[in-house]
């Protein structure tokens, strides 16, 4: 995947999802509170947000794109860049540390192919990143796989997990 | 309930006692169990009486701060004619705690109510409920439970035939753990990013789109159903040590014990009981050797304190430490303290908002020296160092993300100053690769 594409953009904000963001509009007093659920929509439909997302954003809730990339740089959880198809999040913060976690990334890394954390595996099938504290100390490892929060992962049980997402 | 265990003697479940039943998730499982008959009783109350009977209870915020919460709602203005709102922290990102997480997955109905009366009682029609980006699962569960609840009508433009509005609506976090800071989260509501506000004004008088705000942690709000049906007297009276600790308190334990989980106790119940009764205690052959009790911020406690000590505000805080969020870090003999202090000042490093001066470079800074040490390059000076970078981090920010780094490093410092020699001396072989 390359960040420039020569492709028109599409935009998001169309048909099903814009009627979904404008009813959700409601329920706030200003418009600019659709941010961050603006930018869930773009991330959903398009795996990332792209600076031509980031314009499309601005347009549909009239600030400004630099005002937009300010907020989507602030929040860790948005991609600024294309990420593996799977994006794997592995809690590494202490109490997972003195559980266990460090030996549960490197099975990720090993077994996805991924030469680093944050890099794609040269498949394009998975990103693995290192994250603070998921809120579920009790069952060491949490990872979260794209949208699947997964509980007690360990070493050993990474290799029939990763089946899972091909 | 200790989940994922079954319930423990020595527990009360009064938030806990439907975790793990699927079946109270439901709209008609939460009544079949007793559910809405509060909010019924609420919506014929005056919010001046809500208030009472929750002042009366004793009830202290527990999002970390254990503000009494009658108390805070009554700093609500009457009659000024503006919007109030209504905010719901869940955003759950303090290292340890996982209790928030429980309520939302297993009964999300006990708090889509909590929300509900407690927006009576401070006049807001609408409740913003912040849950953090990565609770996919719970954030599913509790969408849809708040989609049963307008289809049921117990919310909505006329909440249970009262002609009364009462809207529950979900935000969903991106990744950040500051906007679990109260004006945070409100700049995250309104599409801004995430930095604490300078404080005055507060929330009370002008906080979410600058209207008065009250903002609560989804376990405090969770409380309220059963306070508001056995009354504040009932929950009162459930208190083991301190009458001002009261009620039941859930506490996530994780680390180094047999039995991880959520627990549910009275106010006042032994530590020691806590890790090793309820929890199982060490592993066979491991012996305790430090506990972090109410979130990674709070001061680090020995074995000592631990066994003196009774679970509530003023226990803990008679032992050097706080109760917190109740996110409990139960360390035994194999930890090295130095690397698990580094590793949370690398937490604080990462999740500074990077507004205040003193908290940007201090994380930053405070981690580097940690490092250092663990390399075998530090020198006896770096404790200092550290000490003094910890004085320049308290009390003097925004917020107190950097007060929280400070923290560790302090009381870690005071209570295993050997294992930082050790690194430093050489006696200790490093614990990192150099650079
Ligand atoms: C850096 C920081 C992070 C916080 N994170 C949380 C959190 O994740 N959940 C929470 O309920 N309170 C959190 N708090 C405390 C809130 O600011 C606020 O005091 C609390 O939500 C009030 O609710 P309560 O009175 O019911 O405890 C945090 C505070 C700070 C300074
Ligand atoms: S103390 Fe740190 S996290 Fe808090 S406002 Fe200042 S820079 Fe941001
Ligand atoms: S430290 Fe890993 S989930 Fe909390």
């Amino acid at each position: 995947m390359s960040t420039h594409s020569t492709e028109p953009y599409r935009p998001v904000f169309t048909g099903e999802t814009r009627d979904r963001l404008e009813a959700l509009g409601t329920k706030y007093p200003t418009r600019q509170a659709l941010l961050l659920p603006a930018l869930w929509a773009i991330q959903e439909e398009r795996g990332w947000v792209s600076p031509e997302a980031i314009t499309e954003v601005a347009e549909f809730l009239q600030v400004t794109p630099a005002y937009v990339r300010g907020v989507v740089t602030f929040y860790t959880m948005y991609h600024t860049h294309p990420v593996g198809r799977h994006f794997i999040q592995v809690c590494t913060t202490s109490p997972c540390n003195i559980c266990g976690a460090e030996g549960v990334v490197e099975a990720f890394l090993e077994h996805t192919g991924c030469l680093d954390l944050g890099a794609t595996s040269p498949d394009g099938r998975f990103t693995v990143i290192e994250v603070e504290c998921l809120g579920a100390c009790a069952f060491v490892t949490p990872v979260l796989i794209n949208d699947d929060f997964i509980e007690s992962v360990t070493a050993e049980s990474v290799p029939a997990l990763l089946a899972r997402y091909p | 309930m200790g989940y994922p265990h079954p319930i423990h003697p020595k527990e009360t479940p009064l938030l806990s006692e439907y975790f793990g039943d699927v079946a109270a998730r439901s709209y008609d499982g939460w009544v079949a169990r007793g559910g809405y008959v509060a909010l019924k009783q609420a919506l014929a109350m005056t919010p001046e009486a809500i208030v009472d009977v929750v002042k009366a209870s004793g009830l202290r915020g527990r999002g970390g701060a254990g503000f009494p919460t009658g108390l805070k709602w009554s700093f609500m203005p009457k009659d000024d004619g503006k919007p109030h709102y209504l905010c719901c922290n869940a955003d759950e990102s303090e290292p340890g705690t996982f209790k928030d997480r429980e309520i939302l997955r297993w009964t999300p109905h006990a708090l889509i109510e909590g929300c509900a009366i407690a927006a009576l009682a401070i006049r807001a029609e609408t409740t913003y409920v912040f849950i953090r980006g990565e609770y996919t699962e719970p954030c599913t569960i509790f969408e849809a439970a708040v989609r049963e609840a307008y289809a049921a009508g117990v919310i909505g433009e006329n909440a249970m035939g009262s002609g009364k509005r009462i809207d529950v609506v979900v935000h969903r976090g991106a990744g950040a753990y500051i906007c679990g800071e109260e004006t945070a989260l409100m700049n995250a509501i309104e599409g801004k990013r995430g930095n604490p506000r300078i404080k005055p004004p507060f929330p009370a008088v002008s906080g979410l789109f600058g209207q008065p705000t009250t903002i609560n942690n989804v376990e405090t709000l969770a409380a309220v159903p059963p306070i508001i049906v056995k009354g504040g007297a009932w929950y009162a009276g459930l208190s083991l040590s301190s009458p001002k600790s009261t009620g039941t308190k859930l506490i996530s334990v994780c680390g180094h014990v047999q039995r991880p989980g959520t627990y549910e106790i009275t106010m006042g119940l032994p530590m020691q009981e806590l890790i090793f009764d309820l929890c199982g205690g060490m592993r066979p052959g491991r012996t305790l050797k430090a506990v972090i009790p109410g979130g990674s911020s709070v001061p680090i406690m020995t074995p000592e304190e631990v066994a003196a000590c009774a679970t509530d505000y003023e226990g803990i805080a008679a032992q050097g430490s706080l109760l917190g969020s109740g996110g409990m870090i139960v360390m035994d003999d194999t930890t090295d303290m130095v690397y698990q202090i580094m590793r949370l000042a690398r937490f604080y490093a990462h999740e500074s908002c990077a507004q205040c001066t003193n908290c940007r470079e201090g994380t930053a800074w405070t981690t580097r020296i940690l490092e250092r040490i663990l390399r075998g390059q530090g020198k006896m000076a770096d404790l200092d160092l550290l000490l003094s970078l910890a004085d320049n981090m308290t009390g003097k920010t925004i917020c107190v993300l950097s007060d929280s780094c400070a923290t560790p490093v302090v009381s870690g410092i005071a209570k295993f100053r050997g294992e930082f020699e050790a690194y430093i001396t050489g006696a200790r072989a490093p614990a990192m690769a150099e650079v």
